[in-house]
C-alpha cells in the first residue's frame, strides 16, 4: 500500500474476506468471546440450521455476569440464572468450545480473561455480544461488541458482515494531574464529545498521556469508548504493549502512519485534569471531584439532577454515600486493586458505607492475596468477593437500593443500572477508596500525597 | 414476509440517550430465548409519574424517541422486547449503533429523521394521529408531513426481501476457508 493508513485501516484491510459492490464487507473474526447472557439464542439459531461452531478454538466463553461473588455454588442460586449458565455450559460442551466456568481457575469477567491468557494480540479482530468488547483496543486490535444475530453469525462463519466504520482520532495533549487513572481520562473525553459524538465511528487515543498510561490504564479508556457512541477504541501498539506479553514482538505495524487522515479529529486538553466524577445518569454527565454540581443546561440534565437527588451548585464533596463498589470489566485489574488499597492501607471504610471489592478474575484474587491487598480491604471492613460482573449490572443480586448513592468504578451510571432506583456516581479505584473511606465523595489527592500518573 | 410499511398511531419517549438498560432492565436478561422480553420493556418509565404508554395508543407500531435512541448495552433483547410489544419501526433524530444494527437484523426498521420533520412527527403523535411509514419510497407521511429518509441499500433489500444474512454469510464459504489458510495472523 502506498498511501499512509490508519491503524482501522490496516487491521482492516487484513480481515476483509469479501467486498462485493452495495453490500456490507465480509470481516473474519480472528477471536470470539462468549458469555451467558447473549450467547444461548445465538447457539440456539445455529442448531436450528444443523450448524456447527466453525473455529471452536477461535472462541472462548466465560460465566460472569450471573455468577454469585458471595462463594453460593450455583444449585442454589436463582434458577433462571442458573438455567442460563448450565445452558452456556452445555452449548460450550456440544461444540468444543473452550468454556472457563463458574469457579474453574481461568474464570472471570470475559473483557479481563481474555487478555490476561493473552489471546488479544495486536493486529487483531475480536467480538463479543457485549459493548464493552471495546476494551480490547488497547493491545491495538479491533474489537467491538455486536448483538446475538451476530453471534450466530461469527459461531457458524467466524465472519461478519459490517460496513467499515470512519476512523476518529481523539488526541489527548497536555500533562493531567495527580491521581489521574486510564478511568478518569475515559471520563474526561466522553465529558468532552459526548455520548453520542463517537456514534459510527472507531475511536484511536493518541497523544503521550496515552502512550504513557499502563496496558490496564488503556483498557479502562478503550472500554468506554462505547459510552462515547463509538463500537471501538484503539491504542497503537508500542513497548507497553509488547511487555505485556513477556516477549520480543515486532509491533511497528500495528500504529496509524504517519500522515495517515482520520474523518474526524477531536483534541482533548487534560492539562491538570482533576480526579473525575459522573453527577448524572449518563457518563458524560461529568465533573471534577472538587467541582459543584453544576447547573442543568437542558431538560435531560433537569431530569438527571431530579432522578440523583442532587441540587445544582452543591459541592460533590457533600454527597454523603451508602455503597462502594470497585469491580467491572472496566476497573477490576490487579492494578486497580493496588491503586484502591494503596488508599485503604491503615484507614477504615466510614460507617455506614458498604464497600464491595470484586476482582476481575480468580487469578487477579489470587495475585491480589499473594500481594497483601486482600488483607489490606478486609481489614479496612470491605467485603473481598469472588469474581464477576456483580454490582455493575446486577444481575447476579448485588445491588444498590432505590435512593441510595454507589461511587462505582464500572462504566454505566443509567437510570436503574446498579439496581431499581440506584444512584451511580462513576469515578476511579482511588476515587472510590477515598470516598469510602470519607463516606462521601472524596478526593482521593487529599489521600495519597505522592505524584500517581501513568496509570 | 418482507417489510414493505407500517401505518399506526405512536408512542412518544421525546427524550435524547434512551439507553438499552432504560429499554430493557438486565434483570430481564435472564432467559435462554426470545420470548417474556414484554414485561421488561421500559419498565421503570412505564411504573413512573410519566409513563408513555399511559396516554399513547396500546397497538401502537411507532416508537417516536430523541437523540442517541438505543445507546449502551449490546442486548439485541432491547429489539426483541420492542417487536413482543408489537413495535415494527422507531422514529429518532438518532441511535446508538449496536441498536441499529441489532434492529435492522430482526426487521425493525430504525429511522432517523431530520429535527424538522421529527417535530412534525412529534406534533402529530401527541395529537393522536397516524403516520405512515413506505419502505419502498424511504419516506414518512402524515397530516401536513412527507420526509424522507435514508436507508442503504442491502438493508432495504434485506428487510423488503427477507434476505438472510447468515445464509449471504455460508455462501462465502470458500472464500473464508481461502482467508484462513492465508496465514495474515502477525
Amino acid at each position: 500500500m502506498s498511501y499512509p493508513r490508519t491503524l482501522l485501516d490496516k487491521i482492516w484491510d487484513a480481515h476483509r474476506v469479501a467486498h462485493e459492490t452495495g453490500c456490507p464487507d465480509v470481516i473474519y473474526i480472528d477471536l470470539h468471546l462468549l458469555h451467558e447472557v447473549t450467547s444461548p439464542q445465538a447457539f440456539a439459531e445455529i442448531e436450528r440450521r444443523s450448524l456447527r461452531v466453525r473455529r471452536p478454538l477461535r472462541t472462548l466463553a466465560t460465566m460472569d455476569h450471573s455468577t454469585p461473588t458471595d462463594g453460593t455454588s450455583l444449585e442454589n442460586i436463582e434458577p433462571m440464572a442458573r438455567r442460563q449458565l448450565l445452558r452456556l455450559a452445555e452449548n460450550c460442551a456440544r461444540h468444543g468450545v473452550p468454556l472457563l466456568g463458574y469457579g474453574a481457575p481461568g474464570n472471570g469477567i470475559v473483557h479481563v480473561v481474555a487478555p490476561e491468557q493473552r489471546l488479544v494480540r495486536p493486529g487483531m479482530t475480536v467480538v463479543c455480544g457485549d459493548s464493552h468488547t471495546s476494551t480490547h483496543g488497547a493491545f491495538a486490535a479491533l474489537a467491538f461488541g455486536i448483538g446475538t444475530s451476530e453471534v450466530a453469525h461469527v459461531l457458524a462463519t467466524q465472519c461478519m458482515l459490517q460496513r467499515k466504520p470512519a476512523a476518529m482520532e481523539v488526541q489527548l495533549t497536555g500533562t493531567p494531574g495527580a491521581c489521574i487513572t486510564g478511568k478518569d481520562l475515559a471520563l474526561a473525553v466522553i465529558g468532552n464529545i459526548t455520548p453520542a459524538g463517537g456514534v459510527g465511528y472507531v475511536i484511536e487515543y493518541r497523544g503521550a498521556c496515552v502512550e504513557q498510561l499502563s496496558m490496564e490504564g488503556r483498557m479502562s479508556l478503550c472500554n468506554m469508548s462505547i459510552e462515547a457512541g463509538a463500537r471501538a477504541g484503539l491504542i497503537a501498539a508500542d513497548a507497553t504493549t509488547a511487555t505485556w506479553f513477556r516477549e520480543e514482538m515486532d509491533y511497528s505495524h500495528w500504529r496509524s502512519d504517519r500522515g495517515a487522515t482520520f474523518d474526524r479529529s477531536v483534541r482533548v486538553d487534560v492539562s491538570g485534569l482533576a480526579p473525575q466524577i459522573t453527577w448524572g445518569t449518563h457518563p458524560g454527565m461529568v465533573a471534577a471531584v472538587d467541582a459543584h454540581v453544576p447547573q442543568p443546561a437542558n431538560p435531560g440534565e433537569c431530569r438527571a439532577l431530579e432522578y440523583m437527588g442532587l441540587d445544582p451548585g452543591r459541592t460533590m464533596s457533600s454527597v454523603a454515600i451508602q455503597h462502594v463498589f470497585i469491580g467491572s470489566c472496566t476497573s477490576s485489574r490487579i492494578e486497580d486493586l493496588r491503586l484502591a488499597a494503596g488508599v485503604l492501607r491503615g484507614r477504615r471504610v466510614a460507617p455506614g458505607v458498604r464497600m464491595l471489592v470484586v476482582p476481575g478474575s480468580r487469578r487477579i484474587k489470587q495475585q491480589a492475596e499473594l500481594e497483601g491487598l486482600a488483607r489490606v480491604f478486609k481489614e479496612a471492613g470491605a467485603e473481598w468477593r469472588e469474581p464477576g460482573c456483580s454490582m455493575c449490572i446486577a444481575m447476579n443480586g448485588d445491588s444498590v437500593p432505590a435512593g441510595e448513592y454507589c461511587v462505582s468504578t464500572s462504566n454505566r451510571n443509567f437510570e436503574g443500572r446498579q439496581g431499581v432506583g440506584s444512584r451511580t456516581l462513576l469515578a476511579s479505584p482511588l476515587t472510590a477508596a477515598a470516598s469510602a473511606v470519607a463516606g462521601c465523595v472524596a478526593d482521593p489527592r487529599e489521600f495519597i500525597k505522592e505524584q500517581t500518573h501513568g496509570i | 414476509m418482507g417489510f414493505e410499511s407500517v401505518q399506526s398511531k405512536c408512542i412518544c419517549i421525546a427524550r435524547d440517550d434512551i439507553d438499552t438498560d432504560q429499554i430493557i432492565p438486565a434483570r430481564y436478561l435472564r432467559g435462554i430465548d426470545r420470548e417474556g422480553l414484554r414485561d421488561g420493556l421500559f419498565q421503570a418509565m412505564r411504573e413512573g409519574p410519566e409513563n408513555p404508554f399511559a396516554t399513547g395508543a396500546s397497538d401502537a407500531a411507532i416508537l417516536l424517541a430523541g437523540r442517541n435512541f438505543g445507546c449502551g448495552s449490546s442486548r439485541e433483547h432491547a429489539v426483541w422486547a420492542l417487536q413482543e410489544a408489537g413495535f415494527r419501526a422507531v422514529l429518532a433524530l438518532s441511535f446508538g449503533d449496536i441498536f441499529r444494527a441489532n434492529a435492522l437484523k430482526n426487521g425493525l426498521l430504525p429511522i432517523e429523521l431530520p429535527e424538522p420533520a421529527w417535530h412534525e412527527s412529534l406534533r402529530i403523535a401527541a395529537l393522536g394521529g397516524v403516520l405512515t411509514i413506505d419502505l419502498a419510497a424511504q419516506v414518512v407521511r402524515g397530516d401536513g408531513v412527507t420526509a424522507e429518509f435514508a436507508v442503504d441499500a442491502f438493508s432495504k433489500r434485506c428487510l423488503m426481501e427477507g434476505v438472510d444474512e447468515l445464509g449471504y454469510l455460508l455462501g462465502h464459504v470458500a472464500r473464508i476457508e481461502a482467508h484462513e489458510g492465508a496465514g495474515y495472523d502477525r
